[in-house]
This record gives structure tokens, C-alpha cells and sequence, in this order.
């Protein structure tokens, strides 16, 4: 695994660092989901670079936003974005998906930095929702930020946590629907169709804001605007696989790593 | 034993960091908590996946949850939150079910909860805190709250008399309370609410010269506790409210599988799964159901 020399001066910068780290850390793993974590890799970057208050002195400070990944087989991105952010070591992130790793290719709490595991889908917003609940009832001023994928959005726990957190006005809650309109075997409207979900999420109560998940100044200004009175929900409009042409909008490459060959056209599609 | 439950949890709740959060059941229970510390009652609705997915969050932050239902909703309707979120991350939430065993008997399979020990059992870091009587549940609540990881409370429906007139001693984890000691050889024992077939004279155990026991808090990790605390009788009968597959016995004998070199005899007096189908009491359905 090689580190890019280009400095980070912008949310964007991270997202370059991101995606080559995670599409190295799947090659050399041969593990699945790069698709999903090029599909989120913009939202995350901007939510570590700018927005949670996390970094590498204080990741178990009582005080620090609280982010979870629900959909936990995208966990090569967060892995990538805690080694940028200085709390994993490059030595720690080469041993993802290895033998004796705590790095599994499901989202791990063995892992510093991370909250909760995941990798059954529907799991990380109900959890999300009793820090949330923590949050409020002890008057703390930590956010919760829960990242789930649309597909995941058929999962019956995720519409009852919707209605709890409605209920109780968890203002302090961020919910972010990657939407790439892929799931495991075909796009969301032949699967199982969720559209509309604004409209749906509206009628729970969320403030819900419509983004293009790869806009830096759309993702930021949605995390930035304040709800009142009701959790937030940001619908982020994605493509799998973004930013490698040859994997954009491919179902292929919810399971397949990049061998060597593709892997170095990626890097450089990048621009790593 | 369901108002000994909420009047333990009153009276720990001003030197702990509780909560109770229920399934949208509880009716003329909780209400002496819910009146007395109206910011710790949480009403999740009929919702059980995220109610167990909440309390894991909550707990994750230092609190204690007690999450209320009945029979098999916060175990089997919510498997996969206790697995994941509750057991794996080692979270001290005590998931507390009503109506343990046939004690719903008339409302039907639903209300059966008589796998619940086999799924709970199977969980690492889950304990399992079945009392055999109200003095059983008082006593050993201490044990619960020191515990620090998950605990699954398995209750019956509520009216349950004493067993024991009263228990000086602690209830230590994996050891038996002794309830009839005649210096035997022989034991029955039990856990949870099936103490009271263990002491009752309708089943004869008397005549045949047995001590008898309860074993009201076991698991995974206490298997060696078992052992220590049965290994000089050399005759025991396990009797439970469960189906034999599955259950307490299969877990004693695996705890003598582990670590008896001897040949102590071990049967196991639980349920036929042929009470799955049928209707009546907990007495009823426990005195056609035994499979010895």
C-alpha cells in the first residue's frame, strides 16, 4: 500500500486519499463492496474533514460526535478515513481483512474509532437513535450521524428507529441515505421500490434535505443547516462506484476487487 | 414476581443509571416506576427490534436499560439486535421477559416461551437470571445490576408464592440454593419457576430420598461454577418450563461433558414439544408435557 504525497487542504483532498486507500486496502484483501464505498466516499470525507469533531487526541473523549456506519460492509472507507485522520497507523490498515486482524471486512468496535459494529443491515440507526436519546435526555451537546445505504432502507428496524426518533424530536440525530440506486442484484425501483422517499420520510417527521452526494458544498451546507424540533434526514444522490468509470453503476462491483491492472487504472482515474 | 421486579427497580434506581423501556406491555405493573421516575420510562412501542437496538445505544453510554416484553417478543422477535448489538458488544442490558416457560399456557404457542433459554444460552457474554421464586429474584438482584454485561431476567406471569421462607445467604453465579437437604446423594434440580414442581409432593421426589435445588443464575461462561457446585451428587434429575432441546439440562450436561470424570447421572425432566400444540395452564401443560 502506497501513500499519495498530496496534502489535504479540502474535503475533496480526503476524498482522493479515501478512495485510493480503500480501492488498495479491497485489492490486496480480494474483499467485496468497493462499489458502496465509492458511492459514499464524498459524504464521508466531508463529514470527517469538516464536520464531526473527532480526531486523533480524542476519538473516546465523552464529548465527541458520535458517527455510525450501518452499512457496515462499506467499512474499507471508514478504516481509510480513521487512518487519515491519524488514529489508525498504516501498519494497522495493511492488515485489513488479514488473518489476526481486527480490521474485518465488516465494520468492527474492535477497531479505534469505531462505534458499533455492523454488517446485518437495519442495525446501526436504532442503535444511533438510543445515543441520540442519551444525547437529549442528559442535555449533551454530541451529535449522532448514522450513514445507511438505500437498500438497506427495506429493513423493517429502520422504519420503526424513524418513528422513535420522530416521536422524540432527536434534533441532535443526522440519518444520511447513500443513494446509489443499487443493491445487491439490481437498482432500487426492481427491487423493491422506495420512491418516493422524501415524501415518505417527510410524513415521519424528518427535515429532509435532497443532495448530490458528490457536491462538497451541497453535502456540507446539509450538514450544516439546522433542524429544529425533528432529526434530519439527508438523501444523498450517489453513483456506485464513483470516480473509476469503468466500475460506475455496475452491480459487478458490489462483490469484485480490483486485480492489479484495474486497480493501477483506478489510482490514476482518481487521481491518487 | 412481576411486582417484585418493579419494586426491586424502584428502589435501585436512585443509586444506578437505569431506564426501563417497554413494548408497549406492562399494563398495571409498571405503573409504581412509571408514576415515581416518569424520565426513565420509555415506552418503545410495538417495535421490538429497534427497542432492543436503542436500549444497545443507551447502554453504550454508560446507562442501564431494562427492556420490558412478554414471552418470546424481546428474545426471538428481536434475535439478531440481542446477538449483534446487545451480547457482541458485551452491553449491560437486561432484557426482561414476562410469562418465562408455560406460564401464558392458555394464550397459545405465541405466548410459549419455551426455546427462550436455548437461544439465550447460546449467546456469549449472556447471562441468564431465571428465579425460582419472588425471595429468589429480590435476592439475587443485587447480582444483576454488578453483572457487567447482558442479562436475560426470565420471569413468570406474576402471583408466584414463596418457595423459600427466606435466604440469608448470597446467590452466587452458578451455584445452586439449596431448598430440601436431606444429606442425599440424589438432587433434583431446577431453575426459574419450575422450583415449585421440584418441591411439590404431586411428583413423589420425596419418597425417593432427593435434596433439592435451584439454580437461578447460569450461562456460558459458569459451566465450571456448575460443575463445582453439583459434582458430589452422583444421581440428578434437571427439570425445567422449556423444551428439553435446547434448554437448562442440555446445559448442565454440558457442563459435565466439559469437565466431570465421573459417571453421574443426569435426566432431563423438560417439556415434549407436543405441548406446542395444545392448550391449557402452566400446571396442565407442565404435568402432561414432561418427557422423562
Amino acid at each position: 500500500m502506497f501513500l499519495s504525497s498530496k496534502k489535504i487542504n479540502s474535503s475533496e483532498d480526503f476524498s482522493v486519499h479515501l478512495r485510493g486507500l480503500s480501492l488498495q486496502m479491497v485489492n490486496a484483501a480480494n474483499s467485496s463492496h468497493i462499489g458502496g464505498v465509492l458511492s459514499m466516499a464524498d459524504v464521508i470525507s466531508v463529514l470527517y474533514h469538516s464536520v464531526l469533531n473527532i480526531d486523533k487526541s480524542n476519538y473516546e473523549h465523552p464529548d465527541r460526535d458520535r458517527f455510525i456506519l450501518s452499512k457496515g460492509h462499506c467499512c474499507a472507507g471508514i478504516y481509510a478515513a480513521l487512518m487519515i485522520k491519524g488514529i489508525l497507523s498504516r501498519e494497522q490498515l495493511i492488515t485489513y481483512g488479514k488473518n489476526d486482524s481486527s480490521l474485518m471486512a465488516h465494520i468492527s468496535h474492535k477497531v479505534p474509532g469505531v462505534e458499533f459494529s455492523t454488517g446485518a443491515l437495519g442495525h446501526g440507526l436504532p442503535f444511533g437513535v438510543g445515543k441520540a436519546l442519551f444525547s437529549k435526555m442528559h442535555k449533551c451537546d454530541w451529535k449522532t450521524f448514522v450513514m445507511l445505504s438505500d437498500g438497506e432502507m427495506d429493513e423493517g428496524s429502520n422504519w420503526e428507529a424513524l418513528l422513535f426518533a420522530s416521536h422524540h424530536k432527536l434534533e441532535n440525530l443526522t440519518c444520511i441515505v447513500d443513494f446509489n440506486n443499487l443493491q445487491s442484484l439490481d437498482t432500487i425501483e426492481k427491487t423493491l421500490n422506495l420512491e418516493p422517499l422524501d415524501k415518505k420520510l417527510e410524513s415521519f417527521g424528518f427535515d429532509v434535505i435532497l443532495i448530490n452526494g458528490h457536491d462538497h458544498n451541497q453535502i456540507l451546507q446539509a450538514f450544516n443547516k439546522k433542524s429544529v424540533g425533528k432529526p434530519k434526514i439527508i438523501i444523498a444522490k450517489t453513483v456506485k462506484g464513483k470516480g473509476v468509470d469503468y466500475m460506475e453503476n455496475e452491480v459487478l462491483w458490489h462483490y469484485k476487487p480490483p486485480n492489479d491492472e484495474e486497480l493501477r487504472n483506478a489510482l490514476k482515474q482518481i487521481g491518487y | 414476581m412481576r411486582n417484585t421486579f418493579i419494586n426491586s427497580l424502584i428502589n435501585c434506581a436512585d443509586k444506578t443509571d437505569i431506564v426501563l423501556i417497554v413494548g408497549d406491555l406492562g399494563f398495571s405493573v409498571i405503573e409504581p416506576f412509571q408514576k415515581k421516575f416518569p424520565d426513565l420510562f420509555i415506552n418503545a412501542g410495538v417495535a421490538e427490534q429497534n427497542m432492543m437496538g436503542l436500549a444497545a445505544g443507551l447502554a453504550s453510554e454508560g446507562v442501564r436499560p431494562f427492556v420490558y416484553s412478554i414471552a418470546n417478543f424481546p428474545t426471538f422477535r428481536c434475535a439478531e439486535q440481542v446477538r449483534n448489538d446487545v451480547a457482541y458488544h458485551n452491553l449491560p442490558v437486561v432484557i426482561v421477559s414476562v410469562g418465562g416457560g408455560l406460564s401464558y399456557g392458555n394464550m397459545g404457542y405465541s405466548h410459549h416461551a419455551v426455546q427462550d433459554f436455548s437461544l439465550m444460552r447460546s449467546m456469549p457474554n449472556m447471562r441468564i437470571f431465571a428465579p425460582g421464586d419472588p425471595v429468589e429474584l429480590n435476592k439475587g438482584f443485587d447480582k444483576l445490576i454488578e453483572y457487567d454485561g447482558p442479562t436475560y431476567l426470565r420471569l413468570g406471569r406474576g402471583g408466584e408464592d414463596n418457595i423459600h421462607s427466606s435466604l440469608n445467604s448470597t446467590i452466587y453465579p452458578g451455584t445452586i440454593i439449596k431448598v430440601v437437604d436431606k444429606q442425599s446423594s440424589r438432587l433434583v434440580l431446577s431453575t426459574g419457576a419450575s422450583l415449585k414442581y421440584a418441591v411439590s409432593e404431586n411428583y413423589a421426589f420425596f419418597e425417593k430420598d432427593y435434596d433439592v435445588a435451584s439454580m437461578p443464575i447460569w450461562g456460558m461462561d459458569l459451566k465450571q461454577e456448575a460443575y463445582n457446585s453439583l459434582k458430589l451428587y452422583s444421581e440428578i434429575i434437571v427439570i425445567e418450563d422449556h423444551l428439553v432441546d435446547g434448554g437448562f439440562g442440555s446445559w448442565i450436561l454440558e457442563s459435565f461433558n466439559q469437565f466431570s470424570e465421573n459417571d453421574t447421572s443426569i435426566k432431563l425432566l423438560g417439556l415434549d414439544p407436543k405441548v406446542t400444540n395444545m392448550v391449557g395452564d402452566q400446571d396442565y401443560l407442565n404435568k402432561v408435557g414432561w418427557s422423562l
